[in-house]
Parts: C-alpha cells; sequence; structure tokens
C-alpha cells in the first residue's frame, strides 16, 4: 500500500525524522488557514500516490494565504494522471542548500534490506541511477543484525559530509532506516533529502510502500485501506475487498485464472492473438466457490465486456470447487454474454460434470479457448 | 532420480493438521512420497493419515531423522517454523504458504545461509521429482518421468507446460518451483548449476515473469560458465501495462528492469529459445535430437 506523502511524513516525524512545518487541507479555505498560522511563503502539494507530480503539475508555490487559497482551489478536485486530488498538504518553503537522496528498498538478490544515497536527489536521482550507477552508494543490511550506526556514518562520510553535518545525516539515516523495518516497507525513501541553510537536514518529500502481506501488524494502516480509494476503481476496490487480486484493463474479453503467472500468460495469449483483455483477475491459490462467484460478478459489471475467458488449472485450486461457483453464479444472474472455460487439473472429472450438467460447455487447451475468446469479442 | 529429492527423501509435514496441510499430506503419501512426521504444536500425539504428529519439529527430529521440511503453516507463524526446522537440523525446506510479509523471508533466507540449508519458496508449488517424490501441491497426474528438468516461478503455468511436456510425450527428471514472492531461497542460476550435474536432465525449461532479475541472471551464467545443456524458456507479463501491480509484489515493473522485453532479449542473447505460447515450449523440445529417445523412465501416469 502507497501512503501519501503526509502520511508518511507523519510517520517520519514520529520517529525523529526532520520535516517541512505544515498540515493537510481537504479545502482551499483550509489551506490558507494553514498558510496564515506558518506566516511564511509555503508549497501547496496535491496529495496522490503517484510519482513525477510535479512535473504533472501537481506542486505550486505560494508567498501569501490568498495565493495559498488560490493554488489549493486549482488543485482540490482536479485528476493527476488519473488520479482524483482530495488533499493538498500545505507546507513552509523550505531554503534548499543541497538535495540528497536517502532511501531504503528490498535488494531481492541479497535478500535485504538496502539502503540507497546519493549525493544528487530530486528527480534526476532515476537517470543518474541509470546512466552512472556507480554513484549511488548501495549497502545491504543484514537482515539478522540490523544496521549497525557505523555504517551509517560511512554513507555520509562517503556523501561528502565531516564534523557535526556527518553525524547528524548519519543519525537520519539510522531512523529512516527505523521506519523501514518497524513498518515492513517494500520503500521508504527522502527525496530530495534537503540540506537547508541552517546545516540541518530535512525529508522535503517523502514516499512509503507498506508490504501489503505485513499489514496485520499494522493495524492503522490496515484500517486505512479502504481510503485508499484514490488509487483503484471502483471495481478495483470491490475485488480487494473480496481478496481477489484484480487489475482493470481497456479491453473487451473478461479474465479470470489461478495464479499470477497463468493469468499473465492467458493476457499475453489473447493479445497474441489479436484480443485485447478488459482486465486481470488473479483468484489465487485454493479459490472458493464464493470466491470464483464474486470474480464472476466483477468482470461482468464491467460493460465493456463481451466474453468472459476462465483459465484454470487446478493445483491446491480444486476444479470441482470452481465449476460450483461458476454454475452458482449463473443460477442467481443469467447472463446473456458468452463464457468460455478451460477447467484442468485437481478433481477436474468432477468439475466437468458440473458444469457440462448446467449445459456449459468446456475446452481441454488455453490456445483454443483463447481463439474462441477472441473470436466471439471482435 | 532428478535433483534435491528422491524415493529415499524423508520427509516431515509442518502444518500437516490444516485443512491443506491434511489434503495435500495425503495426495503427496498416495504419490509414494516418504513422509515420516506431522508437525502441529498442541497437536501432539494425535495421527493424520497413519502419519504421527508432534509438537515440535526437534521431537519429531529425534525419532524419524528427515531429510526435508514442507511448510504448510499460515503466514503469521512461517518464519517460526521455519527457524524451527533449520534450528532442528533439516537440510531442505519447501516453503509452500504464501502472503508471507518480505521482512520476514529476508530473515529466513539469512538464517539459512548461516546454516547452509536450501529454501525453496515461499510461495512455491513445491518440488517433484516424477515418479519418486512430490513435496508441494502440483496435481501428480500432470507429471511424467524423464529428461526435461523445470524451474519456474509460476505455479500454475509450470502445471500448464508440465502438461503440454507430457502429452508430447516428454518426460522430466525433476520440477522446481521457486516460488512467486520477491525474496525466494533457490534462483534459476541455483537450479540451473544442480541440473548441470544430473546425469537425467538432458534439457532444461525456464518459466519466468516479471519483475526482478532472476531471468537476466540466468542468461549470463549460460554465456559467462558456458551452460551447455539445451534450454527454452518461457515469460509471462509480455503485455503487462508497466507499473500495474499484477497479482503480488513479485511482479512490479519499474522501469526497464525487470521488463519482460529486458529478460527475453536477455535469455535469446544466451541462446535460449524463448517461446511465444506455452504451448511452443513442447514443440521446441520435441525437435531436439534424442531427447524423446533418452526418455528411458515410461512408467504409467498416476
Amino acid at each position: 500500500m502507497r501512503l501519501l506523502e503526509y502520511e508518511a511524513k507523519a510517520i517520519f516525524s514520529r520517529y525523529g525524522i526532520p520535516v517541512p512545518r505544515g498540515r493537510v487541507a481537504s479545502t482551499p479555505a483550509g489551506a490558507r488557514r494553514v498558510a496564515e498560522l506558518l506566516r511564511k511563503p509555503v508549497v501547496v502539494k496535491a496529495q496522490v500516490a503517484i510519482a513525477g507530480r510535479g512535473r504533472a503539475g501537481g506542486i505550486k508555490f505560494a508567498a501569501t494565504p490568498d495565493e495559498a487559497e488560490a493554488a489549493a482551489a486549482s488543485l482540490i478536485g482536479r485528476e493527476l494522471k488519473g488520479f482524483k486530488v482530495r488533499r493538498v498538504l500545505v507546507e513552509e518553503q523550505l531554503k534548499i542548500a543541497n538535495e540528497l537522496f536517502l532511501g531504503v528498498t528490498v535488494d531481492r538478490v541479497a535478500k535485504s534490506y538496502v539502503m540507497l544515497a546519493s549525493p544528487v536527489g530530486g528527480v534526476e536521482v532515476e537517470e543518474i541511477a541509470s546512466k552512472s550507477p556507480e554513484k549511488i552508494i548501495k549497502l545491504p543490511i543484514d537482515p539478522l543484525l540490523g544496521l549497525r550506526p557505523h555504517k551509517t556514518r560511512e554513507i555520509a562520510e562517503m556523501l561528502g559530509y565531516r564534523r557535526e553535518k556527518l553525524l547528524s545525516l548519519a543519525d537520519l539515516a539510522l531512523r529512516l532506516f527505523h521506519v523501514a523495518s518497524s513498518y515492513d516497507v517494500e520503500l521508504a525513501e527522502a527525496n530530495p533529502l534537503a540540506e537547508v541553510a541552517e546545516g540541518t537536514f530535512c525529508a522535503a518529500d517523502a514516499r512509503m510502500i507498506i508490504d501489503d502481506n505485513a499489514l496485520y501488524r499494522h493495524p492503522e494502516l490496515e484500517k486505512r485501506r479502504p481510503r485508499a480509494e484514490a488509487d483503484l476503481t471502483p471495481r478495483e476496490i470491490k475485488a480487494s475487498e473480496k481478496g481477489l487480486s484484480y487489475v482493470e484493463l481497456d479491453g473487451n474479453i473478461g479474465v479470470i485464472g489461478n495464479g499470477a503467472g497463468l493469468v499473465m500468460a492467458t493476457l499475453d495469449l489473447i493479445r497474441l492473438k489479436g484480443g485485447k483483455p478488459a482486465n486481470f483477475l488473479d483468484v489465487g491459490g485454493g479459490a472458493s466457490a464464493e470466491k470464483i462467484n464474486a470474480a464472476l460478478n466483477i468482470v461482468l459489471s464491467n460493460p465493456n465486456v463481451k466474453v468472459v475467458f476462465i483459465n484454470i488449472l487446478g493445483g491446491v485450486t480444486k476444479c470441482d470447487e470452481v465449476a460450483t461457483g461458476i454454475v452458482r453464479a449463473l443460477q442467481a444472474k443469467p447472463r446473456r454474454r458468452p463464457i468460455i472455460i478451460r477447467l484442468t487439473g485437481t478433481h477436474e472429472a468432477e468439475g466437468i460434470k458440473i458444469l457440462q450438467e448446467a449445459g456449459l460447455q468446456v475446452l481441454r487447451t488455453m490456445e483454443d479457448a483463447a481463439q474462441r475468446a477472441v473470436e466471439i469479442a471482435t | 532420480m532428478g535433483i534435491l529429492v528422491n524415493k529415499e527423501t524423508k520427509v516431515i509435514v509442518q502444518g500437516i493438521t490444516g485443512t491443506q496441510g491434511s489434503f495435500h499430506t495425503k495426495l503427496m503419501l498416495d504419490y509414494g512420497t516418504k513422509i515420516v512426521a506431522g508437525v502441529t504444536p498442541g497437536k501432539g500425539g494425535t495421527v493424520v493419515h497413519n502419519v504421527p504428529v508432534y509438537d515440535t519439529v526437534n521431537k519429531a527430529q529425534s525419532m524419524h531423522q528427515a531429510d526435508a521440511s514442507v511448510i504448510f503453516v499460515p503466514a503469521q507463524f512461517a518464519k517460526d517454523a521455519a527457524f524451527e526446522a533449520i534450528d532442528a537440523g533439516i537440510k531442505l525446506l519447501v516453503i509452500l504458504t504464501e502472503h508471507i510479509p518480505i521482512r520476514d523471508s529476508m530473515e529466513i533466507m539469512a538464517k539459512a545461509k548461516m546454516e547452509k540449508t536450501i529454501v525453496i519458496g515461499p510461495n512455491s508449488t513445491g518440488i517433484i521429482t516424477p515418479g519418486e517424490c512430490k513435496l508441494g501441491f502440483m496435481p501428480a497426474h500432470i507429471f511424467k518421468p524423464g529428461v526435461v528438468g523445470i524451474i519456474s516461478r509460476s505455479g500454475t503455468l509450470t502445471y500448464e507446460i508440465a502438461n503440454q511436456l507430457t502429452a508430447r510425450n516428454l518426460g522430466q527428471s525433476t520440477c522446481v518451483g521457486l516460488g512467486g514472492d520477491p525474496i525466494v531461497g533457490l534462483s534459476f542460476v541455483d537450479v540451473m548449476k544442480m541440473f548441470r550435474v544430473d546425469p537425467v536432465t538432458k534439457a532444461v525449461v525456464l518459466i519466468g515473469e516479471i519483475g526482478g532479475d532472476l531471468e537476466e541472471r540466468a542468461a549470463n551464467y549460460i554465456i559467462e560458465d558456458g551452460f551447455e545443456k539445451p534450454t527454452v524458456a518461457f515469460i509471462a507479463g509480455r503485455t503487462a501495462p508497466p507499473e500495474k501491480r499484477m497479482g503480488h509484489a513479485g511482479a512490479i515493473i519499474l522501469g526497464k528492469a525487470g521488463s519482460a522485453e529486458s529478460k527475453v532479449e536477455a535469455l535469446r542473447a544466451a541462446g535460449v529459445h524463448v517461446a511465444d505460447t506455452p504451448a511452443e515450449v513442447a514443440d521446441y523440445l520435441v525437435k531436439l535430437p534424442g531427447l524423446k529417445e533418452k526418455s528411458i523412465f515410461n512408467s504409467p501416469q498416476s
């Protein structure tokens, strides 16, 4: 789950990482009040969970409360890269002497967290990472030992800092690691991490992505989950409530399958045969009849869907459960749209029998089934 | 034969009394897997499908000296289960549990490395040496003994492709499900090294997907170490939209790294045949000279 900037900054602040003074507002009048309280030129920043927000026009500078109100009015309710802006963060403008990058993320190869640091921050850091990756400092962190404080001093030294600044940057790095491990992050970063005039550091922007599988350890974030509304379509929200992995696409062939790899391969095959998938829907392992029922309802609620292709290869998933779910969904609400089913694996014979008794045809290979689905859709 | 497991492998099942644990223990036993004990804390002294259940792995180990453990324990408790097995001296863990937090997996892998324990998974479909031993969920009737080694990041896609190989009379030596998570124990390269020295395996199938760079590393290994066994690959997610999360965190595309394009390019450059459809994997392999003739096992499908 992606946190919004103000949520990530609240966590940073609780862990002792300095962030600019400011508050979130959901109305232009609210933004004006924050600017009045701060008594300083401010930045008004759209709170949407996307990267590249500045380039998309989501960040505005305001010298007065009037300007802050106007900036907020121009942002709230607007769409940025498809996401509706519901809130803005109003913060004091910083006097920045230098911009750095500091982040913690998961390194699949080292099988550990890795701390990433760069003497250049902001939007350029990605360019540096691709053009001269040697300039990015990478420090793998032992999962059993954690981050040793002396390692953070080495990072600060490599970034070119000495004396008090070195100590203060090292301290901040250690705190960022504590945020990362306490919150089970996939990513926690301060970018830019601003060196402000007084020689101290401040997280000018903050990003956090939490590992969804660890949300049970963070009940306060779990509760916030439904509010991830800004990132999702209504059908995607419904799917997530049912524990289905669903991504909406722009085609007309609804796809339901089990296992992310098989569903992706099914989408690829539909494309290869000249069709366009309407969605990715993975019911996961061991799906119950209820889950299949819910999946079918979600896919069919998309008016663009002309035909549904259900591709199930049962291992832990049982074909008879799947068949029962399909039949149940169709009996509850008969559909006029055709459904192509490919079903094989655990309890295959039982599953096929259930479907055939309900008058549904079952194909044996995914190639044939994809071909049929594409023919019907085009 | 095959790699990692065989008909002599003695196995314990952690989480044997759960719904999945019990169901799949039955299927594994039916397949001939030598399951010597089960472990569920608080259920010691009971019996599941004639397999004795213990409260701790240590106790099970002292009675049965198992070689491998299959972990069916729910995600919240899976890390402790893995640590328990490693502490009890078991050298091969197959973790089938999905939704284990990344941080827990990182700790499991660090601990396993320290104790020289091999971990397959988590979020794996398991490992099967057809005709001998199955540790996992896979529907056994799809597989058949033979000479093709399969290494895969995707469970159902493994069944899809193995099914097609079997239908074309191409049996498998061993099929290893690496697991679909961002952090997994074995990599493509780790398993290729085992297939390389396995006399039974004559060709290798790599089943990859978007996200991470395990496939690119496999390509580098082929080039740098001169891996000589014929290899064919299938990569899922070639039409996945960028920056969309396809099913699990293991499949986020960020920039070009980890994209299907990058994987396909790297593998082709290493001389690997990359199939466009799952069916094409078998189409390619049947044309390789000598592959079917060396398929000396012809035991009936179970």
